[in-house]
């Protein structure tokens, strides 16, 4: 009732694989690269069939100011281009690139000049870098703040506080070199005074490592954070470091904070020491389907098929497959799904694993009201919604829901809680549009009866 | 081309379902049973077995009329078996704790839609028309003799077999405390144990205070209405007589521990806020004393939750949590 720290829940960490050093495989024979895996526009393809491609070269550029460019991971010739389905339901240009195994460097590979904001912000862009973590929104819009001054932390966000991930682990213990540079960059750049490294308990391992590097005056901190899921998630990280709330609407800066992924942080440093933009990613293959769960080094556009050949397929037939985690991972229909570039995992669960829980009636139990990390009241969001009420749901602010996903998991009933609050969401929003149109048409009738006074 | 199972997030979930948690109350509500069969002998076994045989059939059969599934399986008709029982004299005839059920389960949960749309409990709604269909038998209360229980306990389940009772009549302690008949009370001792006159299942506080830190243990209840509802009563008895030895048989007395414990935390009738369970546990504390200094009846922790399950909306509403960094609309 008193806690300073928000609420979650205590998921199983089931962390297999952080142990397992990145494993690099075999270029896969095609690779599917989708123009949107970021939030924003499509990027455009600059690209033909039958081009030539190498790895590192631009395929794709970004497609307006919140949008990121796209480079290919792969050697080979561009098969073809046409439209695909995501797995969000919506179609979505993609460039099909066949290999040739060459993994050729394209030759233009070459550090980009930073010496100062604007050039950083531009190197940024260009490096094709959006937030791993999962959301996928364009680094360099994250970065480009109007007003430095504004910003009072940065938090380096190495929670990773779904079940089964670890490749922010291994990040944090292989790349912490690159993590470093980045943070030097931020501060040279942005000149943030403050950085916090924020890690979830259950790897102390990376608190450790990034503990020695740091020194009394230089502005870091590694804060062990309970592991208390979502203690990853953007507002939550903030709240639980340095106790700001973020206004509904607004954005973290405007509580004074910038969070970013310590993987996106590692993959902008890359590119702005060696050229390389992001190409490729570390993804975590693990989940009850699969045989030799591991850490595994892909090219975006990487069919998740083969990134389970390449852990020894399956042990049992798999019956759910998922990109990123079991909390708010997004369910796959079949194995052609390509690797994203903000995927971070990708998870086969077996037939036991995948059965729908049975929805029972809510039993007002107050589970969901107090493990919500944003005080939402659930179950009071779903009789709004059932009743199609979008003015409850206005007042209930179902708009401020990350989908987290903690009610539903702790949820006695099995109340489909999350997906209800996706469509209240999507209702609410119906709903306020159609107010904000109805009042300028009688905002318009009045001017015009005005008029024929 | 595959059959995946596509389904929205968490992929996962925690263990606890809604019989999971029917069953942990049922294990907090064990002690209370063994308690009252050894104290008022197997006449107690066999009521709450009558109560819960019709309460969980009446519900199938329900279910089967009205062509629902049946929703027996969830396990929450056994707990409002059993709790009815515990609200019952030893003495009851069976049709009329029968009665009791089906009303309880019919009446009061399944004409509501079933488990969580019911306003109120089943269990104290059924209590009350009992007590006001049939108020002789749901008053005539046998006291237990005191220790030496073991063997009487022995010579009880003889008799419960036979049909014989040998437990006489008399008043409960609230009615002593009342004043309306003149009697000694049962020393502290027998109030904790159980060796007192009263409803089957609410004498022993020992064994009710054992099943409430078993739920609390398991975060099946939170302390916020217990505490506030047996500290109003405690503190305005207090106020009332401003006599602590009176302040704590009023505790111990009645139905007080069996209401706060397990009935004013049944999840459906109550409000799932910590700041809404602590003005619901207020609540009944004051209508409680109330009644049970002011009033007619010698008891009121049934009206007291019964009335406060009416209110239960309206503190759910009043006491939701300002989502964080909402702005107001």
């Amino acid at each position: 009732m008193f806690s300073k720290t928000l609420h979650g829940v205590r998921v199983p960490h089931r962390k297999n694989t952080a142990g397992a050093a990145p494993e690099r495989m075999p270029v896969p024979a095609i690779v599917t690269i989708p123009m949107s895996m970021h939030i924003g526009a499509p990027a455009k393809p600059v690209v033909n069939a039958g081009d030539e491609v190498s790895v590192g070269q631009l395929i794709a550029e970004a497609g307006g100011f919140v949008s990121s460019p796209i480079y290919s991971g792969v050697s080979g010739k561009v098969k073809k281009l046409d439209n695909m389905l995501m797995s969000g339901g919506q179609f979505v240009p993609a460039v099909t690139i066949e290999t040739d195994g060459k993994q050729t460097l394209f030759e233009g590979i070459a550090a980009p000049r930073v010496t100062n904001l604007e050039e950083f912000i531009d190197a940024v862009r260009k490096s094709g870098v959006v937030g791993l973590g999962g959301a996928g929104f364009p680094t360099a819009v994250k970065l480009s703040v109007k007003d430095l001054s504004k910003i009072e932390a940065v938090i380096i966000n190495g929670a990773e506080c779904e079940p089964y991930i670890t490749s922010d682990t291994r990040t944090m213990l292989d790349d912490a070199d690159l993590v470093w540079e980045g943070i030097e960059l931020l501060k040279e750049y942005l000149q943030v005074k403050r950085i916090i490294i924020g890690i979830e308990d259950n790897k102390p391992q990376c608190v450790s490592a990034f503990r020695k590097r740091c020194k009394a005056g230089d502005g870091v901190e590694v804060r062990a954070l309970p592991a208390l899921y979502p203690q990853g998630g953007e507002k939550v990280l903030i709240y639980n470091t340095i106790g700001r709330v973020v206004p509904e609407g607004k954005l973290p800066i405007d509580a004074g904070a910038i969070v970013i992924n310590c993987t996106t942080l590692a993959a902008v440093a890359k590119y702005i020491k060696t050229g390389m933009p992001l190409v490729e990613k570390c993804v975590t293959v693990d989940g009850s389907a699969v045989k030799n769960p591991k850490n595994v080094i892909a090219p975006i556009g990487t069919p998740v098929k083969e990134l389970f050949e390449f852990c020894g397929g399956f042990k049992t037939e798999p019956k759910k497959v998922l990109y990123g985690g079991p909390m708010m991972g997004l369910a796959v229909p079949d194995l052609d799904a390509p690797v994203l570039k903000n995927t971070n995992a990708v998870l086969a669960f077996d037939e036991k694993d995948a059965v729908l829980p049975t929805e029972t009636n809510c039993i007002k139990c107050g589970r969901c009201v107090a493990h919500c990390p944003f005080n939402l009241a659930p179950a009071d969001i779903e009789t709004a919604f059932r009743l199609k009420k979008p003015e409850d749901l206005e007042a209930l602010k179902v708009n401020l829901c990350m989908e987290c996903g903690c009610c539903a998991y702790v949820c006695p009933a099995n109340r489909p809680l999350v997906q209800v609050n996706k469509l209240a969401k999507v209702m609410l929003r119906d709903y306020q549009s159609a107010q904000k149109a109805a009042a300028e048409m009688l905002k318009a009738k009045k001017a015009k009866e005005e008029e024929n006074k | 081309m595959s059959n995946f199972t596509v389904a929205v997030s968490p992929h996962i979930k925690d263990k606890e379902n809604t019989a999971s948690i029917m069953r942990d109350v049922l294990i907090a509500l064990c002690p209370a049973l063994i308690a009252s069969t050894i104290i008022f002998g197997a006449r107690a076994l066999l009521v709450t077995a009558i109560c819960v045989a019709f309460a969980v059939g009446g519900e199938w059969v329900f279910d089967k009329i009205v062509k629902k599934p049946s929703t027996i399986g969830d396990l929450s008709a056994v707990v409002t078996g059993v709790l009815l029982a515990y609200n019952l004299p030893v003495g009851i005839p069976l049709w009329q704790a029968a009665f009791g059920s089906l009303v309880a389960i019919i009446v009061v949960k399944q004409l509501f839609g079933g488990l969580g749309q019911n306003f109120a409990n089943p269990a104290i709604t059924a209590r009350v028309v009992m007590l006001l269909a049939f108020s002789s038998t749901m008053t005539a209360w046998v006291i237990p003799s005191t220790p030496g229980f073991l063997y009487e306990a022995a010579a009880r389940f003889s008799n419960a077999v036979s049909g014989a009772s040998d437990a006489v009549s008399s008043a409960t302690p609230l009615v002593i405390l009342k004043g309306e008949v003149s009697g000694t009370l049962p020393p502290i001792l027998n109030m904790l144990l159980g060796f007192r006159g009263g409803c089957l299942g609410e004498t022993s506080a020992i064994a009710l205070i054992l099943g409430g830190a078993y739920l609390l243990f398991r975060r099946v209840i939170s302390w916020h209405t217990p505490v506030a509802f047996i500290g109003t009563v405690f503190l305005f008895t207090l106020l009332v007589k401003g006599d602590v030895n009176y302040s704590v048989y009023q505790v111990l007395s009645g139905g007080l521990l069996l209401g706060a414990l397990f009935m004013a935390t049944d999840y459906s009738t109550t409000p799932s806020t910590d700041w809404g369970r602590i003005i619901f546990g207020v609540g009944c504390g004051l209508i409680t004393v109330l009644i049970r200094v002011w009033g007619n009846y010698p008891e009121g922790v049934s009206f007291s939750i019964l009335l406060m399950n009416i209110l239960t909306p309206y503190i759910s509403k009043a006491t939701r949590k300002k989502p964080l960094g909402g702005v107001k609309a």
